[in-house]
């Protein structure tokens, strides 16, 4: 038991290192911040596309994706080894990407036809288009099969109309995968149909959502009389339900693949070192002492946890 | 990344269980309920004919020398069966007082005798309610002859031999106290049975009247020596604890998928999702930060005294919560004593204070973190 690479992560770990010291200068301290948090601005966009390009030249875009696509066909492991050393270079996130490469394009991987692919893995790994997932409804929180949105076809265009929300990044997203009801004659799950379409199609509205940080990562879109051709459909008409799980399954991955900030010790010590309560420095109250062990336990329980999970990976288990 | 234990050391702990489910089921458990033994003698000479207590005791005091990532893995399974057996006292605090502070010939003496099964062992600190602090400690060792009361002691009423927290001189608090070797078979040494919360481990009082006593490391390490013991058993105890913790969660999930109420199972109300959810993630986390403590025992790191902490606070939490969520989860049945819930809850209690309570274990974390990023 040890927390040392093996060979082969040790070599990719070098290699992954060479080549951030050649594209980008280490970070001076790592910042924490609530992805969803991220103001983007346009400048703060353009360096971010930027960053994504030099990573999907090299094959680091996409790690696990096959070799012109954005990866080196590299395992989850090496995946993981290049997310932690670019965290140590002061270099954009990639989170204005991470729903359109995590979720979105494995989703059009599995379920579109060859042009279909041609047309959309490329830009959207090189960062300079943006995909947003569509899924959830103002009227069905965590039941998303009951959702309302409609798509009615006349001849070989589908006409949507209704609205989705929490839409994470639809404000600077290009394109989106929209989940929508074809046949409401049948059980919920089975009258879903998925689609791909332009957020700058006409009749589609979006608005961004103020949240309780004054940021807006999310979005509520409607969809008044929108125009899709049948050649934007991804799977079978009936089947979205089945295509959202592939898409949903991608989420579990994105989401809980990360590793998040943990407390942050020497600042939460220095609080309650200078803080003076009723009876003397809070880092003297035993109620303060007992859950500064309380937060601890926890954050380093979610860290070694995680090591856990990448053990077996590295263990192909 | 390799931070598991290796497919040996899971052998290991595959072997333990298998021997467990066999020798020391809930029925085994029942009957230290039931009856007046201190611990079962039977699986405790079957535990000693496969090694486990020299699992990680040098070969050279007649240890299987292992290590300590095996002993951990086989107080896991110990935890799981609460195999009512002396063995933490034995191995985790006894044995480790003699590693941490006994002379080469104290080894020699009473090491090998662990290892085979011969010898248990325990630790006297407490000498009545209230926290155990250096001021606190009345009983004297002086000249070889120790006097004075322990009480609650774990395993005391079974245990061969004990390391007895004494003061043996009038310097104050902790460079007054030494620790004391004693063989509780001496003239001088008496023990009465304590009732305690889980009737499947004798706790006793000891009281010494001039008993024959030999010293255990220097006059004035005392304190330090037993810090270091605690420090090293509270990552073996983890182990215990998580192995306890999961059985709670399989009994009760098991339970919520054959009990029927309103037609469906109660498994499928999330009232009972949650409660499961929420004893899985306990535990988990608790697993993580016994694997911490794993590590930083098997390679003596420096961090090991805050790795203990974290294993042991989070451990406790997680048998606590666990042991008392399956018995809600269980309901009414699980409130009775022909059920096994109170067995855990009980182990639960037990394991949770044998080394001090969390209370305790928390401050000292703090205190870690605070010399680790000293001001």
């Amino acid at each position: 038991m040890d927390f040392e690479d093996n060979a082969q992560e040790a070599a990719f770990r070098a290699e992954v290192r060479a080549w951030l010291d050649q594209n980008a200068k280490p970070r001076a301290r790592r910042e924490a911040g609530d992805p969803l948090d991220e103001r983007y601005d346009a400048s703060a966009m353009q360096r971010a596309r930027e960053w994504q390009k030099i990573k999907a030249e090299k094959g680091y875009a996409r790690v696990t994706w096959p070799k012109g696509m954005g990866g080196i066909g590299g395992t989850p492991m090496q995946s993981i080894i290049f997310g932690q050393e670019e965290s140590k270079y002061d270099v954009p996130a990639g989170s204005p990407f991470a729903i359109g490469l995590g979720m979105c394009i494995p989703t059009v991987m599995t379920y579109c036809g060859d042009e279909v692919k041609q047309r959309y893995v490329k830009p959207a790994v090189e960062g300079s288009e943006i995909w947003c997932q569509l899924f959830s409804e103002p009227a069905g929180g965590s039941d998303v099969a009951a959702l309302k949105t409609r798509a009615v076809k006349d001849g070989d265009t589908w006409t949507i109309n209704g609205s989705k929300i929490w839409t994470t990044g639809a404000q600077f997203s290009d394109y989106g995968l929209l989940l929508t009801r074809t046949d409401p004659n049948v059980p919920k799950h089975k009258g879903l149909t998925m689609f791909h379409l332009s957020m700058k199609a006409p009749g589609v509205d979006v608005r961004p959502i103020k949240q309780a940080s004054g940021a807006s990562g999310f979005n509520e879109i409607f969809f008044t009389d929108v125009k899709i051709p049948d050649s934007q459909r991804v799977g079978e008409v009936g089947q979205g339900w089945q295509v959202a799980l592939t898409t949903l399954m991608h989420e579990r991955l994105a989401v809980g693949g990360g590793q998040g900030g943990g407390l942050d010790v020497p600042q939460l010590l220095q609080l309650a070192r200078s803080l003076e309560l009723e009876d003397g420095p809070a880092i003297k109250n035993a109620a303060v002492r007992e859950k500064i062990a309380d937060w601890y336990v926890r954050s380093a329980g979610l860290k070694y946890t995680t090591l856990r999970t990448m053990t077996a990976l590295s263990r192909g288990q | 990344m390799n931070f598991d234990f290796s497919d040996d050391q899971k052998q290991i702990k595959d072997q333990a269980r298998k021997f467990l489910s066999e020798k020391c089921t809930t029925k085994t458990v029942r009957k230290l309920y039931e009856g007046t033994a201190g611990y079962d003698a039977v699986l405790w000479k079957q535990i000693a004919e496969m090694g486990w207590m020299g699992t990680a005791i040098p070969e050279e005091f007649g240890g299987l020398g292992l290590g300590y990532l095996e002993l951990c893995v086989v107080a896991e399974e110990l935890g799981r069966a609460l195999a009512p057996v002396p063995f933490s006292s034995t191995v985790y605090v006894f044995a480790e007082a003699l590693l941490a502070a006994g002379t080469d010939e104290q080894k020699k003496r009473l090491l090998p005798k662990v290892a085979s099964g011969e010898l248990i062992g325990c630790l006297a600190r407490s000498e009545g309610a209230g926290a155990v602090l250096p001021k606190n400690i009345r009983a004297s060792f002086k000249g070889g002859r120790l006097s004075g009361t322990k009480i609650a002691v774990a395993d005391g009423m079974d245990a061969d031999y004990a390391v007895v927290l004494a003061r043996a001189s009038e310097e104050a608090g902790e460079r007054g106290l030494q620790l004391a070797l004693v063989d509780l078979k001496s003239a001088g040494v008496k023990r009465r049975k304590v009732t305690s919360l889980d009737p499947s481990r004798g706790t006793a009082e000891l009281t010494f009247d001039n008993a024959n006593a030999e010293a255990l490391g220097k006059a004035g390490e005392g304190w330090q020596n037993t810090s270091r013991v605690l420090d090293r058993a509270a990552i073996l105890m983890a182990f215990e604890q998580v192995g306890g913790a999961d059985v709670c969660l399989v009994m009760a999930k098991d339970y919520a998928m054959s009990r029927y109420a309103f037609g469906r199972p109660i498994a499928s109300f999330q009232a009972i999702k949650h409660k499961l959810a929420d004893m899985y993630v306990g535990n988990e986390l608790a697993r993580s930060n016994a694997y911490y403590g794993a590590w930083a025992l098997s390679t003596g790191a420096r961090e090991l005294p805050l790795a203990a902490a974290a294993a042991r606070v989070s451990a406790t939490q997680a048998f606590d919560f666990a042991s008392k969520e399956s018995i809600q989860t269980h309901g009414g049945i699980g409130f009775t004593w022909e059920a096994d819930c109170h067995f855990y809850y009980k182990r639960s209690k037990q394991l949770g204070l044998a080394l001090g309570p969390q209370r305790v274990w928390k401050d000292k974390l703090v205190g870690e973190l605070e010399t680790s990023n000293a001001a």
